[in-house]
């Protein structure tokens, strides 16, 4: 039996630095402290020596040739922990699996490193800044949690949008849908080696944000639908653009389409892994796309309207198998539903006004400022007062790319919300990783998360 | 059995007799205030809104999801509400600094229904849901987290966003947004130089 030795020479530990005990530097050592001796203007460079070096004596670490150990049975499982740093977490999330060999038995996802306080904020930030805040909560999908918002607000208020005004939350909220899916495509595609496909949904991507920022100033974090309308009227000429991004963006899933839809390898990692039972992703909350998944044609566009998606003709999208590949490919059909509505807002956009007409949250026309001191004084109050909404409670809900997003907010008659709850979907379907995973190797962990879609900003808040 | 004890008890409680608030326009509502007496229904901005007792949430849950074919508690949400008193409230329910929202969704029936349990400072405990719907065992952490409500029976009931040792309750509105000490003051003073 091979008996292997290593000990650690302590010939000379009085002042040799600890980097410099090893056996290869024994005799080189005290001469490397003595150069590292000099002192510059930061002090002496020299490493204290450390004290474990010191005071073990010989240190040695024995290694038999001998049989392992008796493993109790119970002792077999293994706790492994993923992330927060993992590439495929989309953020930081913390995973930790506990496995039985290569099978991975339960999966607890820890969260919070990306916890900002952003309902407390909410509740310090007048209603006319509120935007801001709730927008950086699903950073793929920051129109939508923009308009929850301004919905919630409406319904306190009572106020009834211009229906161009709704139009053009639906134009955005659609197209927004689009970048956020080519999102989870892209970096679906990412997680499980397909490059290509990355580059194909960033790039498509890009078109759809160059339109956001056209339309809105940002390609993301837009601060663009306010309580009452929108912050600015659709430039000149949104249709061609729309219409443009609309091609090009059909054309790119196309592409996906056929690089990944039939392609071997990509079934053979997707395909019947991490199957979830619609009784399952009811009970786990879930919603969207995985609810869709599981066979349940569930969708708030069709069920509860509420922007003009009554006015629109689109298909629900759904799957029977609830595996990573319907997910997947759930997203992708959506992609283009999407663009079918969007071209029914190009064609069917009503005139009007952008935003409610209503002084108490709307500000005067630029132009008025100029010429009305009234005008400017209205103005300034409305941004650094804000306007009050009477006290109640409600809740609003849409239709976002990852579930239903949703927005509680009480409001106690000041100019504050007294209470703003956002009804997270990546928060609620992050539960359900859990029995997608359970049985399943740990290679498909990274898939299952991927494919759960999890934005940890609208995770944490 | 439980069913008589209860109406019992909340027939001593209840002291505003039936005139009062009207038969609730929404029939899942209805139900559960005949099957749960005491229970006060309101209109919320066209929304359905009950207000339970607080030991009643679960099984008012249980009702909707068992018997009026309910699937999901979309979301579970507590609010301080200690700073907010011209609140909205239903006819006669004796208001409490906390109050725990549920807000429950039925696919099949395409309804929504929320129901709100007043919870009070001194005691803030609420029957868990997750023993019944396991897609609130998240936000119940939240819930504890953020708004320091406690949920009898749930599995895990740690602190989920914040630090476990994190001291406090950051939605409470007396825990104000500045009280934090600044973190990592262990980190000692600046060395002069040599």
């Amino acid at each position: 039996m091979g008996l292997l030795r290593r000990s650690t020479s302590t010939t000379d530990t009085s002042d040799a630095p600890a980097f410099g005990s090893g056996d290869e530097r024994d005799g080189a050592a005290p001469n490397d402290a003595a150069a590292l001796h000099h002192q510059t203007d930061e002090g002496s460079q020299l490493m204290r020596p450390s004290k474990a070096a010191t005071d073990a004596a010989v240190r040695e670490i024995v290694l038999t040739g001998e049989l392992w150990p008796e493993v109790d049975p119970d002792d077999e499982t293994m706790i492994v922990n993923m992330g927060p740093q993992h590439p495929s977490t989309h953020g930081v999330l913390r995973v930790m699996l506990e496995l039985e060999g290569e099978v991975v038995l339960r999966l607890k996802p820890v969260i919070g490193y990306l916890h900002t306080g952003m309902e407390k904020t909410g509740e310090e930030l007048t209603y006319v800044q509120g935007a801001t805040n709730v927008t950086r909560m699903d950073y793929a999908a920051s129109l939508f949690n923009e308009t929850v918002y301004a919905m919630a607000v409406e319904q306190l208020l009572e106020l009834e949008l211009p229906s161009r005004a709704q139009w053009i939350r639906m134009l955005m909220h659609e197209l927004n849908r689009m970048s956020s899916h080519l999102l989870f495509l892209a970096t679906n595609g990412m997680d499980l080696g397909s490059t290509s496909a990355m580059i194909y949904g960033w790039r498509e991507r890009e078109e759809v944000l160059r339109f956001f920022e056209k339309v809105t100033g940002l390609r993301m974090n837009h601060n663009f639908f306010r309580v009452g309308g929108s912050a600015a009227d659709l430039p000149d000429g949104w249709q061609d653009d729309a219409l443009a991004v609309c091609d090009s963006v059909e054309y790119g899933v196309a592409e996906i389409d056929e690089l990944l839809t039939h392609n071997p390898i990509w079934l053979e990692r997707t395909v019947g892994i991490g199957i979830i039972t619609s009784s399952q992703a009811l009970a786990l909350g879930a919603s969207g796309p995985i609810l869709r998944s599981t066979g349940i044609p569930w969708d708030l566009r069709k069920e509860q309207p509420y922007l003009p998606y009554d006015q629109v003709d689109f298909d629900v999208i759904y799957a029977e198998n609830g595996d990573c590949f319907d997910r997947y490919r759930i997203k992708l059909v959506e992609i283009l539903e999407s663009a079918k509505i969007v071209r029914q807002c190009v064609e069917h956009m009503p005139g009007g006004d952008y935003r409610v007409q209503d002084g108490k949250v709307t500000p005067p026309p630029r132009a008025r400022i100029d010429e009305s001191m009234e005008a400017l004084i209205h103005h300034f109050k409305l941004f650094t007062e804000g306007f009050k909404v009477p006290a109640g409670e409600t809740y609003a809900a849409v239709e976002g790319p990852r579930g239903e997003l949703g927005c509680y907010l009480v409001s106690d008659g000041t100019a504050k919300p007294a209470r703003m709850h956002i009804r997270a979907p990546s928060f609620y379907n992050l539960q359900t990783a859990g029995a997608m995973m359970h049985g399943g190797l740990v290679a498909d962990a990274i898939t299952i998360i991927s494919s759960v879609d999890p934005i940890m900003g609208d995770v944490d808040r | 059995m439980a069913d008589e004890a209860r109406e019992e008890m909340h027939e001593v409680e209840n002291e505003a007799p039936a005139e009062g608030p009207a038969r609730p326009s929404d029939d899942v509502a209805a139900a559960v205030l005949e099957a749960f007496p005491g229970s006060v229904f309101a209109l919320s901005h066209g929304q359905a809104v009950v207000y339970v007792d607080r030991a009643n949430l679960r099984d008012v849950v249980g009702f909707l999801l068992l018997e009026q074919q309910f699937t999901q508690v979309v979301d579970i949400t507590g609010v301080d509400q200690s700073t907010n008193p011209g609140r909205f409230l239903g006819d006669g329910v004796a208001p409490e600094r906390f109050e725990v929202v549920a807000n429950c969704l039925s696919h099949w029936r395409n309804r929504r229904l929320r129901l709100i349990a007043q919870v009070p400072e001194h005691d803030p405990v609420v029957p868990s849901l997750v023993p019944l719907f396991p897609g609130v065992e998240l936000a119940e952490r939240e819930i504890f987290d953020l708004m320091g409500i406690r949920f009898d029976g749930h599995p895990d009931l740690t602190r989920i966003l914040l630090p476990d040792e994190w001291v406090g309750h950051p939605l409470r509105k007396d825990d104000a947004t500045a009280r934090v000490p600044v973190q990592f003051k262990a980190a000692g003073k600046p060395q002069p130089k040599v």
